[in-house]
């Protein structure tokens, strides 16, 4: 297409060429710009309702909830403010750092045991190595519900509810089959007989990790993280069963933000922003490991 | 690809790391320090999630409220007797498989026609992307709250508003203004879902589209196959497994939805789907029994699901690994 467009010293013979299929090639071109353009009209709409909540996010309480919305209301930071406990008091700072305390630890325990796991499935592999990553992918497949009253209980006899590091031993749990397929179909591009080359030319184990294995898998790494913290970041359920007072999490936080009386959209949408803002700056970041990780490793 | 050296290399004299001659004694030992890097991870999942589902197994066979934890004991099957009977969890048996089927097929046509589109150059592609994926990357809680709140409200939400507006660009002041939460409870949760999950879908399409040999496809066309035909017998033949690997891991997460029928209708009005309904009994009506039968049918149906779900899953993996 560049070459039709530019002159070119090879011209003519390209321009007798272009005048046979210009019809052709115009509609092709129209079509495309048609195409172009309801992509983006998808993606507008698509993007639409997230627009609207950061917009009432700087809304007044009282231009938030006005019908017709009113678009051109002034900005301000006062749904911000509240979110930060200007009216209430109540900060909320403690439950972002559970939260973050639980998503960073459960990544961290995640990554530990999914790496020697995924080592000893592909590159050292042991014995029936696919019956074992079957039984990983058939954990994720069992709703966590399932197991929320045995856990409640164990946590309440163990005197571990409203703990975050009970969180962080459910969110490992619930990511770790994740990372293991994940963390495999990475290690499985590590070249192996490269591996064997410098075995044979006296490099240890130690060597052979971080020489060789590591730089190919490092973005396996950076993807797995990421999968595994946005989903400890969002989880809803077992946070707000088995936490109360000391331990919520930002996800739990949120939804105290609800009020029966009284206006609350711009704050509770100024919170929503806040609280999303991690996993949208983590998301926009690494849109291309998302769909690595997303698909179980399966997608490349 | 890697299969037949990975079985090759079973065989193969354990001596790469060491000298050979020291390796041989060493081979029952080799097994071991081969499942040694596994064990932590494999012995960790069984006892956080196949243990506590033991012990749902246990105690959805008692009698065991928490209320009233003197009258406690086995009772067989009465809790399974009851949750068949009762219509309400009847209800949300069927409240789950209409939404997660709903849900699913919606998002996963609306995620093709996108990734579709989406599957060409144009002007501004990587943000359109970028806009696209963002519902996916909203915290769940937070986009089920501004769904029920900044866009369903009867009084002040954008969409009661939009329609105002839109009357009033017609010179009427009666516009429609239907309460959506209470008349239409199910669409109002399912549109929610579909909102966040056809990034998901479109995304794992795209990599499949954009996985496609571009040759064949060239191939076609110089051969004056039109752009209908390509898609019938090229792309989508090609695409189907990928259709199939999202639809089911949608699936899976899908049926597990919790915080969209917390957040956006609390279960009312025939919303409530079984982990909603184990949530409640356990958590608000405190009948451990009881929840822990709803349990084991949620994980009965889910096997149901993953069954067809490592199928498709396998039959990638053989793919890939061959």
């Amino acid at each position: 297409m560049a070459a039709a467009t530019a002159p070119t010293a090879a011209g003519p013979r390209i321009r007798t060429a272009r005048a046979g299929r210009a019809p052709h090639e115009r509609r092709e071109r129209r079509n495309r710009r048609l195409l172009g353009l309801a992509a983006w009209i998808c993606g507008i709409v698509f993007f639409l309702p997230f627009a609207w909540m950061v917009l009432t996010s700087f809304h007044s309480e009282q231009d938030a909830a006005t019908n017709p919305p009113s678009l051109a209301a002034p900005l301000t930071l006062h749904g911000y403010r509240e979110f930060f406990g200007s009216g209430t008091g109540v900060s909320p700072w403690p439950p972002l750092e559970n939260s973050l305390t639980a998503s960073v630890a459960a990544t961290l325990l995640v990554l530990v045991l999914a790496i020697p796991a995924a080592y000893a499935l592909s590159i050292r592999p042991v014995r029936k190595w696919t019956d074992v990553m079957f039984f990983f992918l058939s954990t994720k497949m069992l709703p966590a519900v399932a197991g929320l009253l045995p856990v409640y209980l164990i946590a309440k006899n163990a005197g571990m509810l409203d703990n975050i590091w009970t969180l962080v031993i459910l969110y490992t749990s619930m990511n770790l089959p994740i990372a293991v397929w994940m963390m495999r179909s990475f290690l499985a591009d590590v070249p192996v007989a490269i591996i064997e080359a410098a075995s044979i030319d006296g490099a240890g184990l130690p060597t052979i990790l971080t020489r060789i294995v590591a730089p190919v898998v490092a973005p396996g790494i950076a993807a797995t993280a990421l999968i595994s913290f946005i989903f400890s970041w969002n989880e809803l359920l077992f946070a707000r069963v088995l936490t109360g007072v000391v331990a919520d999490t930002a996800p739990v936080f949120l939804t105290s933000f609800v009020t029966s009386q009284g206006l609350f959209l711009a704050k509770v949408c100024a919170a929503a922003v806040c609280i999303s803002l991690p996993v949208l700056a983590a998301g926009f970041a690494a849109q291309d490991k998302l769909v690595q990780g997303l698909s179980l490793g399966a997608v490349k | 690809m890697s299969t037949p050296q990975v079985t090759g290399r079973l065989h193969a004299p354990p001596g790469r790391l060491r000298p050979a001659p020291a390796a041989a004694p060493r081979r029952p030992r080799g097994a071991w320090a081969r499942r040694a890097p596994l064990l932590p991870a494999l012995i960790f999942m069984v006892v956080v999630t196949q243990l506590p589902f033991v012990g749902t197994l246990v105690i959805s066979f008692m009698r065991w409220n928490a209320l009233d934890p003197g009258d406690k004991g086995f009772t067989g099957f009465d809790n399974y007797r009851e949750e068949f009977t009762d219509p309400q969890l009847r209800s949300a048996l069927s409240t789950t498989v209409v939404l997660t089927v709903t849900v699913v097929l919606v998002s996963l046509a609306l995620g093709l026609g996108l990734a579709l589109l989406m599957d060409r150059k144009f002007l501004g592609r990587g943000v359109v992307r970028t806009l696209l994926i963002t519902p996916f990357l909203v915290v769940p809680v937070a986009s089920a709250l501004l769904w029920k709140h900044a866009l369903y409200n009867a009084s002040y939400g954008l969409i009661n508003g939009v329609l105002t507006w839109v009357w009033r660009l017609f010179g009427s002041h009666s516009a429609p203004q239907p309460d959506w939460l209470s008349q239409v409870p199910k669409l109002a949760v399912e549109a929610s879902l579909i909102w966040q999950w056809t990034p998901f879908m479109m995304l794992i399409l795209l990599a499949g589209l954009q996985s496609r040999p571009s040759d064949v496809v060239e191939a076609a066309r110089v051969d004056g196959a039109t752009n209908w035909q390509i898609f019938r017998y090229l792309t989508f033949p090609h695409l189907r497994r990928y259709l199939e690997l999202a639809a089911l891991l949608g699936t899976v997460y899908v049926v597990q939805n919790f915080d969209a029928v917390f957040t956006i209708t609390s279960g009312g009005l025939g919303t409530a789907n079984l982990p909603y309904a184990v949530y409640t009994t356990f958590y608000q009506a405190h009948d451990y029994g009881q929840a822990s039968a709803e349990g084991v049918i949620v994980v009965v149906l889910s096997i149901i699901v993953a069954t067809f779900a490592l199928r498709t899953v396998s039959s990638l993996f053989r793919e890939e690994t061959l």
